[in-house]
Protein backbone atom coordinates (compact mmCIF):
# COMPACT_ATOMS: atom_id res chain seq x y z
CA UNK A 1 0.00 0.00 0.00
CA UNK A 2 1.49 3.42 -1.09
CA UNK A 3 1.60 6.16 1.44
CA UNK A 4 -0.74 8.07 -0.40
CA UNK A 5 -3.39 5.16 -0.22
CA UNK A 6 -2.57 5.15 3.70
CA UNK A 7 -3.23 8.50 4.14
CA UNK A 8 -6.20 8.51 2.32
CA UNK A 9 -7.40 5.83 4.37
CA UNK A 10 -6.55 7.89 7.66
CA UNK A 11 -8.22 10.79 6.45
CA UNK A 12 -10.97 9.28 5.70
CA UNK A 13 -11.64 6.74 8.24
CA UNK A 14 -11.32 9.71 10.49
CA UNK A 15 -13.64 12.26 8.79
CA UNK A 16 -16.45 9.53 8.30
CA UNK A 17 -15.92 8.73 12.64
CA UNK A 18 -15.57 12.04 13.29
CA UNK A 19 -19.35 12.80 10.85
CA UNK A 20 -20.65 10.34 12.56
CA UNK A 21 -19.99 11.63 16.19
CA UNK A 22 -21.10 15.00 15.13
CA UNK A 23 -24.84 13.86 14.70
CA UNK A 24 -24.40 11.05 17.45
CA UNK A 25 -23.06 12.78 20.41
CA UNK A 26 -24.96 13.93 23.54
CA UNK A 27 -23.13 17.19 24.33
CA UNK A 28 -23.73 19.67 21.64
CA UNK A 29 -20.03 21.01 22.39
CA UNK A 30 -18.52 17.63 21.08
CA UNK A 31 -20.48 17.72 18.61
CA UNK A 32 -18.57 21.15 16.89
CA UNK A 33 -15.32 19.54 17.96
CA UNK A 34 -15.76 16.29 15.83
CA UNK A 35 -17.26 18.75 13.04
CA UNK A 36 -13.94 20.96 13.40
CA UNK A 37 -12.35 17.17 12.73
CA UNK A 38 -14.28 16.40 10.04
CA UNK A 39 -13.38 19.26 8.31
CA UNK A 40 -9.73 19.16 9.03
CA UNK A 41 -9.29 15.55 7.81
CA UNK A 42 -11.31 16.39 4.84
CA UNK A 43 -8.93 19.35 3.92
CA UNK A 44 -6.05 16.15 4.46
CA UNK A 45 -8.32 14.57 1.26
CA UNK A 46 -8.47 17.83 -0.38
CA UNK A 47 -4.81 18.25 -0.32
CA UNK A 48 -3.89 13.99 -1.56
CA UNK A 49 -6.37 15.19 -4.69
CA UNK A 50 -4.34 18.10 -5.16
CA UNK A 51 -5.95 21.36 -4.57
CA UNK A 52 -4.33 22.78 -1.85
CA UNK A 53 -5.94 26.35 -1.94
CA UNK A 54 -9.48 24.80 -0.96
CA UNK A 55 -8.18 22.59 1.79
CA UNK A 56 -6.16 25.76 3.29
CA UNK A 57 -9.54 27.75 2.83
CA UNK A 58 -11.85 24.88 3.98
CA UNK A 59 -9.16 25.16 7.60
CA UNK A 60 -9.45 28.79 7.86
CA UNK A 61 -13.14 29.41 6.74
CA UNK A 62 -14.53 26.15 8.54
CA UNK A 63 -12.30 25.57 11.36
CA UNK A 64 -11.38 29.14 11.97
CA UNK A 65 -14.59 31.06 12.08
CA UNK A 66 -18.00 29.11 11.33
CA UNK A 67 -16.94 26.44 13.71
CA UNK A 68 -15.81 29.24 16.23
CA UNK A 69 -19.31 30.39 15.30
CA UNK A 70 -21.19 27.34 16.24
CA UNK A 71 -19.43 26.83 19.52
CA UNK A 72 -20.06 30.65 20.49
CA UNK A 73 -23.74 29.76 19.93
CA UNK A 74 -23.66 26.50 21.40
CA UNK A 75 -22.00 27.70 24.74
CA UNK A 76 -24.32 31.00 25.24
CA UNK A 77 -27.71 29.67 24.72
CA UNK A 78 -28.52 28.45 27.78
CA UNK A 79 -30.41 25.23 26.67
CA UNK A 80 -30.91 22.31 28.22
CA UNK A 81 -29.38 19.66 25.76
CA UNK A 82 -30.82 17.07 27.49
CA UNK A 83 -34.05 17.25 27.18
CA UNK A 84 -33.92 18.12 23.39
CA UNK A 85 -32.39 14.36 23.09
CA UNK A 86 -35.48 12.96 24.30
CA UNK A 87 -37.09 11.45 21.46
CA UNK A 88 -33.48 10.69 20.05
CA UNK A 89 -34.34 7.40 19.23
CA UNK A 90 -37.90 7.74 18.16
CA UNK A 91 -36.83 8.80 14.17
CA UNK A 92 -34.03 6.06 13.89
CA UNK A 93 -36.01 3.80 11.92
CA UNK A 94 -37.31 6.27 9.75
CA UNK A 95 -33.92 8.38 9.62
CA UNK A 96 -31.65 5.13 8.65
CA UNK A 97 -34.17 3.65 6.37
CA UNK A 98 -33.93 7.15 4.15
CA UNK A 99 -30.28 7.22 4.91
CA UNK A 100 -29.89 3.42 3.53
CA UNK A 101 -31.94 4.58 0.94
CA UNK A 102 -29.41 7.71 0.28
CA UNK A 103 -26.65 5.77 0.35
CA UNK A 104 -27.71 2.72 -1.29
CA UNK A 105 -28.23 5.33 -4.21
CA UNK A 106 -25.68 6.82 -4.47
CA UNK A 107 -23.10 3.74 -3.91
CA UNK A 108 -25.34 2.18 -7.49
CA UNK A 109 -24.60 5.85 -9.36
CA UNK A 110 -20.82 5.49 -8.32
CA UNK A 111 -20.42 1.57 -8.84
CA UNK A 112 -22.61 1.75 -12.00
CA UNK A 113 -21.12 5.06 -13.46
CA UNK A 114 -17.66 3.85 -15.65
CA UNK A 115 -15.09 5.52 -13.48
CA UNK A 116 -12.20 5.86 -15.97
CA UNK A 117 -13.88 5.98 -19.07
CA UNK A 118 -15.72 9.61 -19.02
CA UNK A 119 -12.79 11.80 -18.93
CA UNK A 120 -11.34 10.57 -22.21
CA UNK A 121 -14.95 12.52 -23.72
CA UNK A 122 -14.94 15.23 -21.71
CA UNK A 123 -12.97 17.97 -22.73
CA UNK A 124 -11.72 20.69 -20.03
CA UNK A 125 -12.95 23.68 -20.03
CA UNK A 126 -10.25 25.23 -17.84
CA UNK A 127 -7.38 22.71 -17.70
CA UNK A 128 -5.12 22.31 -14.41
CA UNK A 129 -2.02 23.55 -15.55
CA UNK A 130 1.19 22.18 -14.65
CA UNK A 131 3.67 24.80 -14.33
CA UNK A 132 1.93 27.25 -11.50
CA UNK A 133 0.61 26.47 -8.50
CA UNK A 134 -3.02 25.57 -7.54
CA UNK A 135 -4.02 28.96 -6.10
CA UNK A 136 -2.16 30.67 -8.90
CA UNK A 137 -4.43 28.83 -11.47
CA UNK A 138 -7.48 28.83 -9.58
CA UNK A 139 -6.73 33.05 -9.03
CA UNK A 140 -6.67 32.58 -12.86
CA UNK A 141 -9.50 31.61 -13.76
CA UNK A 142 -11.35 33.02 -11.00
CA UNK A 143 -10.51 36.66 -11.56
CA UNK A 144 -10.55 36.12 -15.60
CA UNK A 145 -13.98 33.76 -16.30
CA UNK A 146 -15.68 34.34 -13.44
CA UNK A 147 -15.69 37.90 -12.01
CA UNK A 148 -19.17 38.62 -12.15
CA UNK A 149 -19.64 35.60 -9.87
CA UNK A 150 -16.59 36.18 -7.66
CA UNK A 151 -18.10 40.14 -6.90
CA UNK A 152 -21.62 38.43 -6.49
CA UNK A 153 -20.47 35.79 -3.78
CA UNK A 154 -18.84 38.87 -2.15
CA UNK A 155 -22.33 40.31 -2.14
CA UNK A 156 -23.86 37.27 -0.50
CA UNK A 157 -21.27 37.38 1.99
CA UNK A 158 -22.41 41.05 2.86
CA UNK A 159 -25.73 40.31 2.40
CA UNK A 160 -25.14 37.95 5.23
CA UNK A 161 -23.27 39.93 7.23
CA UNK A 162 -25.84 42.56 7.51
CA UNK A 163 -28.49 40.24 7.87
CA UNK A 164 -26.45 38.35 11.18
CA UNK A 165 -26.07 42.33 12.88
CA UNK A 166 -29.55 43.68 11.89
CA UNK A 167 -31.36 40.14 13.66
CA UNK A 168 -29.18 40.05 16.37
CA UNK A 169 -28.77 43.55 17.18
CA UNK A 170 -30.92 45.02 20.14
CA UNK A 171 -31.61 48.34 21.80
CA UNK A 172 -31.25 48.08 25.35
CA UNK A 173 -33.52 50.98 26.33
CA UNK A 174 -32.91 50.35 30.37
CA UNK A 175 -29.75 51.32 32.47
CA UNK A 176 -27.92 52.81 28.94
CA UNK A 177 -26.60 56.17 28.59
CA UNK A 178 -26.55 57.88 25.18
CA UNK A 179 -25.25 61.01 23.56
CA UNK A 180 -28.45 63.19 22.77
CA UNK A 181 -26.79 66.02 20.71
CA UNK A 182 -29.98 67.99 20.32
CA UNK A 183 -30.18 68.27 24.08
CA UNK A 184 -26.84 69.39 24.44
CA UNK A 185 -27.32 71.92 21.81
CA UNK A 186 -30.21 73.36 23.19
CA UNK A 187 -29.11 73.93 26.67
CA UNK A 188 -28.58 77.55 27.07
CA UNK A 189 -27.45 79.53 30.72
CA UNK A 190 -29.98 79.78 31.75
CA UNK A 191 -30.82 75.71 31.88
CA UNK A 192 -27.37 74.76 32.38
CA UNK A 193 -25.88 77.38 35.27
CA UNK A 194 -27.87 77.96 38.66
CA UNK A 195 -26.78 80.97 41.03
CA UNK A 196 -26.52 80.37 44.72
CA UNK A 197 -26.16 82.57 46.93
CA UNK A 198 -24.49 81.50 49.72
CA UNK A 199 -25.14 83.76 53.23
CA UNK A 200 -21.45 83.78 55.28
CA UNK A 201 -21.21 80.89 57.75
CA UNK A 202 -24.14 78.28 56.42
CA UNK A 203 -23.27 75.86 53.91
CA UNK A 204 -24.50 74.71 50.79
CA UNK A 205 -27.26 72.21 52.32
CA UNK A 206 -28.78 74.84 54.06
CA UNK A 207 -29.75 76.89 51.32
CA UNK A 208 -32.36 74.26 49.82
CA UNK A 209 -29.36 73.09 47.06
CA UNK B 1 -3.13 0.56 -4.93
CA UNK B 2 -3.89 3.68 -6.49
CA UNK B 3 -6.51 6.00 -4.82
CA UNK B 4 -9.40 6.12 -7.75
CA UNK B 5 -12.21 8.60 -8.25
CA UNK B 6 -14.34 5.73 -6.83
CA UNK B 7 -12.92 6.09 -3.64
CA UNK B 8 -13.29 9.59 -3.23
CA UNK B 9 -17.18 9.43 -4.24
CA UNK B 10 -17.54 6.83 -1.22
CA UNK B 11 -16.29 8.40 1.40
CA UNK B 12 -18.18 11.99 0.09
CA UNK B 13 -21.62 9.59 -0.46
CA UNK B 14 -20.98 8.45 3.44
CA UNK B 15 -20.39 12.19 4.32
CA UNK B 16 -23.79 13.23 2.28
CA UNK B 17 -25.63 9.82 3.87
CA UNK B 18 -24.71 10.89 7.32
CA UNK B 19 -25.57 14.48 6.97
CA UNK B 20 -29.00 13.63 6.26
CA UNK B 21 -29.98 11.24 9.14
CA UNK B 22 -28.45 13.73 11.18
CA UNK B 23 -31.32 15.89 10.56
CA UNK B 24 -33.45 13.05 11.01
CA UNK B 25 -31.71 12.18 13.98
CA UNK B 26 -31.74 15.36 15.54
CA UNK B 27 -35.43 16.50 15.28
CA UNK B 28 -35.34 18.64 18.26
CA UNK B 29 -31.75 20.36 18.13
CA UNK B 30 -31.33 23.11 15.48
CA UNK B 31 -27.77 23.12 16.57
CA UNK B 32 -26.83 19.82 15.46
CA UNK B 33 -29.24 20.03 12.17
CA UNK B 34 -27.22 23.02 11.19
CA UNK B 35 -24.17 21.24 11.75
CA UNK B 36 -25.67 18.23 9.34
CA UNK B 37 -26.46 20.72 6.87
CA UNK B 38 -22.52 21.34 6.77
CA UNK B 39 -21.78 17.71 6.81
CA UNK B 40 -24.03 17.14 3.33
CA UNK B 41 -21.81 20.28 1.86
CA UNK B 42 -18.79 19.19 3.05
CA UNK B 43 -19.66 15.63 0.87
CA UNK B 44 -21.09 17.73 -2.00
CA UNK B 45 -17.69 19.48 -2.05
CA UNK B 46 -15.68 16.25 -1.75
CA UNK B 47 -17.71 15.33 -4.58
CA UNK B 48 -16.66 18.57 -6.89
CA UNK B 49 -13.21 18.27 -6.04
CA UNK B 50 -12.71 14.64 -6.95
CA UNK B 51 -14.02 15.16 -10.58
CA UNK B 52 -12.58 18.29 -11.30
CA UNK B 53 -8.63 16.90 -10.52
CA UNK B 54 -10.14 13.78 -11.69
CA UNK B 55 -11.40 15.39 -15.10
CA UNK B 56 -8.38 17.67 -15.17
CA UNK B 57 -10.88 20.82 -15.23
CA UNK B 58 -10.29 23.75 -12.60
CA UNK B 59 -13.91 24.57 -12.79
CA UNK B 60 -15.12 21.97 -10.31
CA UNK B 61 -12.63 23.87 -7.73
CA UNK B 62 -14.30 27.61 -8.53
CA UNK B 63 -17.61 26.01 -8.01
CA UNK B 64 -17.00 24.58 -4.92
CA UNK B 65 -15.59 27.58 -3.70
CA UNK B 66 -18.71 29.40 -3.98
CA UNK B 67 -20.44 26.39 -2.31
CA UNK B 68 -18.03 27.30 0.85
CA UNK B 69 -19.01 31.42 0.18
CA UNK B 70 -22.72 29.98 0.28
CA UNK B 71 -22.40 27.61 3.32
CA UNK B 72 -20.71 30.41 5.31
CA UNK B 73 -23.08 32.65 4.61
CA UNK B 74 -26.18 30.41 5.44
CA UNK B 75 -24.16 29.19 9.18
CA UNK B 76 -23.82 32.71 9.99
CA UNK B 77 -27.57 33.75 9.09
CA UNK B 78 -28.87 30.36 10.66
CA UNK B 79 -27.13 30.50 13.78
CA UNK B 80 -28.37 34.47 14.04
CA UNK B 81 -32.31 33.65 13.71
CA UNK B 82 -31.37 30.94 16.32
CA UNK B 83 -30.07 33.31 18.64
CA UNK B 84 -32.95 35.81 17.87
CA UNK B 85 -35.52 33.05 18.66
CA UNK B 86 -34.21 31.46 21.72
CA UNK B 87 -34.14 35.31 22.53
CA UNK B 88 -38.14 35.56 21.99
CA UNK B 89 -39.05 31.50 23.07
CA UNK B 90 -36.24 30.82 25.87
CA UNK B 91 -36.07 27.34 23.78
CA UNK B 92 -34.63 26.39 20.29
CA UNK B 93 -36.83 23.23 20.10
CA UNK B 94 -37.64 22.76 16.18
CA UNK B 95 -41.27 21.11 17.04
CA UNK B 96 -42.46 24.71 18.72
CA UNK B 97 -41.62 26.56 15.52
CA UNK B 98 -44.92 26.83 14.07
CA UNK B 99 -45.97 30.51 15.23
CA UNK B 100 -45.58 30.96 11.31
CA UNK B 101 -48.20 29.23 10.13
CA UNK B 102 -50.52 31.62 9.47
Amino acid sequence: MSMAALFFYLFAGVAVASAFMVISSKNPVHSVLFLILAFVNAAGLFVLMGAEFLAMILVVVYVGAVAVLFMFVTMMLDVDFAELRDGFLQYLPIGALVGLIVLVELVLVVGTWGVGGAPHTVVAKAPIPTDVTNAEALGRVLYTDHLLLFQAAGLVLLTAMIGAIVLTLRERRVGVKRQDIAAQVARSPATAIEVVKVRPGQGLSETGV
Amino acid sequence: MAIALGHYLTVAAILFTLGVLGIFLNRKNVIVILMSIELILLGVNINLVAFSTHIGDLKGQVFALFVLTVAAAEAAIGLAILVVYFRNRGTIAVEDINRMKG
